[in-house]
């Protein structure tokens, strides 16, 4: 496949494109936001009574408790937690046998969908992202850091967890190729995610073997390392760490979904007439 | 290069020296797996293509027709590089379509009416927008092929439209366009009319004639409408169980089985078969009469006719079915 400016420009086009889609629809980003932010206060709610009966839970204060859930959710609809991604259309697409239309056009398959994904990403980003998490700044007493420097670390560190998190749906898009139906994979990876992304607890909560082996899945990368570098755990050689630890996951899964994609485009079947 | 101008007296010449498309016994086996059993499942080998072989000549437009299932979308994925050939070889443009698919993306066209190559969400001049970035057509070439298309599709007012708002007629000219921005050499259309009205049909066959004519763009028409093939084709090729069952002439396959449209229509009362010379009445039931007539000649001029000289109240078109004419040449080799 071709590389180079000309591309970089289609790919940036195509995540243009991606963003304005998703931008199309105004009233399901409202309903979208005021869910999110529902759902923040409840489970602010429920961090607070854990917090008070255990105070330093995790080696959390109460004020990082509640700005981990705000994170939570305000990342929650930019790496498709639960569902919403690029990987249920292109699962879809696979279904119905219109994967045949990609895969005629002269583009590669994942960078496609990585772009396509990037512009669905930076908008819900920004729509369902930035209000709920200044709604729960509003409202409760969150530790958010000053310094500009520590917003660009964590937006760095949300980038990267936001290709980790492609990664992994676009290998479990891709089973669509073998299963047809890709639902059962798609919700049983939602649930894995949810949990061992930090979604539900902070990682840090879990103790012994557990917590341990949470911590070096690639989940790790999607909320709970951007949530850490927010609050300060990781700086210096500790945040290039971190960096590091998500950029080797990038790199496995990416390489990975570039394996299947090959073998699924060679053998199998396009739906459809 | 003028298609238009050519004798088919000279289609066999023409393919030695600047064929476009090439298969040689080429063949496609799909393993199927059935339940035999509670957990006994059976291997079963579909051959959905077996042992095709045609060329096509550069400006052609030839006619790919066969019942469901025969394997013309089987073949046109082979020719797009989607689907791998399992035995056989074959090449489009000097490419091994399978091998070297992003290549020859950049030289084919391809139009699948069922499905559309244009971003549902999206205004339609978006998708326009990105396939010049993906093609790399350069600024002056695009613009000119896009206000081409936009003229002779009718587009200009549906360029601000996101696609999910169009209707079938407007989508499937705008993904027509959107095949021809880059200046393909082949196009391939897989059902271009189906579901269209009678007018977006005729549009659409006008414009591909005219395509064909100014720019020697090479077509490969899949079909259910004999008529788009009888408007548009000098040759067509039938296909069935995977095999070329005629290669060949349109006219030829006249002397197969003649290709008729069935004009019906319902008069105020119960009346005698009505008498034309251009059409010959084939039933009549009450005051509903079927009028049947060859497929290349146009119907105006009959239903004109019929509404001058008889209380015509009501009437419907009937296109002829290739499965109508695939029954007839078996049941001509049957006979012969």
């Amino acid at each position: 496949m071709a590389h180079g400016p000309g591309r970089a420009a289609l790919y940036a086009a195509v995540a243009a494109k991606g963003f304005r889609r998703y931008a199309t629809y105004r009233a399901a980003t409202l309903a979208g936001i005021f869910t999110n932010t529902v759902f923040g206060v409840i489970l602010a709610q429920t961090y607070l009574a854990l917090w008070a009966e255990r105070p330093g839970l995790g080696g959390y204060d109460q004020a990082q408790a509640l700005t981990f859930v705000w994170i939570g959710q305000s990342l929650h609809m930019a790496v498709a937690a639960m569902g919403g991604g690029s990987e249920e259309e292109l699962m879809e697409r696979i279904r119905s046998g219109d994967i045949a239309v990609d895969l005629y056009r002269p583009v590669d398959l994942q960078l496609w969908w990585l772009a396509q994904d990037a512009g669905r990403a930076c908008f819900q980003l920004f729509a369902r992202g930035a209000l709920p998490l200044a709604f729960g700044a509003l409202v409760f007493d969150l530790a958010l850091p000053a310094s500009p420097g520590t917003w660009i670390a964590f937006l760095t560190a949300v980038a990267l967890g936001l290709l980790v998190s492609f990664g992994i749906r676009y290998l479990v898009a891709l089973s669509a190729f073998w299963l047809l139906d890709g639902a059962g994979v798609g919700q049983l990876a939602w649930l894995v995610g949810m949990f061992f992304s930090g979604m539900m607890l902070p990682l840090n909560v879990f103790p012994g073997l557990l917590g341990e082996v949470a911590r070096v899945l690639p989940w790790s990368s999607i909320l709970q390392l951007p949530a850490d570098v927010l609050l300060g755990v990781h700086t210096g050689t500790g945040l290039l760490g971190v960096y590091a630890f998500q950029l080797a996951w990038a790199a496995a899964l990416l390489a990975a979904g570039r394996a299947l994609q090959s073998l699924a485009t060679r053998r199998v079947v396009v739906q459809g007439g | 290069m003028d298609a238009t101008e050519r004798p088919v007296a000279d289609l066999p010449a023409q393919r030695d020296g600047q064929e476009v498309i090439h298969l040689d016994r080429v063949e496609k086996v799909f393993e199927v797996r059935r339940r035999a059993g509670l957990l006994r499942r059976e291997k079963r080998e579909v051959r959905a293509v077996d042992g095709l072989s045609f060329s096509v000549g550069r400006g052609e437009v030839v006619g790919f027709v066969g019942p469901n299932g025969a394997g013309k979308s089987t073949t046109i994925k082979m020719l797009t590089g989607i689907l791998t050939p399992s035995a056989g070889t074959l090449r489009v443009a000097g490419v091994e379509p399978a091998r070297d698919r992003a290549r020859l993306a950049r030289r084919i066209g391809v139009v699948f009416g069922q499905r559309t190559t244009l971003w549902w969400d999206l205004p339609l001049l978006d998708s326009y927008q990105l396939i010049h970035r993906m093609y790399r057509v350069p600024d002056a070439r695009y613009r000119e092929n896009l206000d081409r298309c936009v003229e002779l599709l009718g587009l200009g007012d549906l360029l601000d439209v996101p696609v999910r708002q169009l209707s079938l007629g407007q989508r499937m000219r705008g993904d027509i366009a959107a095949a021809l921005l880059h200046d393909p050499e082949v196009l391939y259309l897989d059902e271009p009319t189906i579901g269209l009205d009678v007018v977006s049909k005729a549009n659409v066959r006008h414009f591909l004639a005219d395509l064909n004519a100014e720019r020697g763009t090479t077509v490969l028409l899949t079909t259910h409408d004999l008529t788009d093939i009888e408007q548009l084709c000098r040759r067509v090729m039938v296909i069935d169980h995977g095999r070329l069952m005629y290669d060949g002439e349109v006219a030829g396959l006249h002397r197969i089985a003649e290709v008729e449209r069935t004009l019906v229509v319902d008069l105020a009362t119960e009346m005698a078969p009505i008498a034309l010379e251009s059409a010959r009445t084939v039933k009549v039931e009450g005051p509903r009469q079927w009028l049947a007539f060859p497929a290349g000649q146009p119907a105006a001029p009959i239903v004109a006719e019929i509404a001058a000289g008889w209380p015509l109240v009501d009437l419907s078109l009937r296109e002829p079915d290739i499965e109508d004419v695939i029954s007839l040449m078996y049941a001509g080799r049957s006979a012969g």
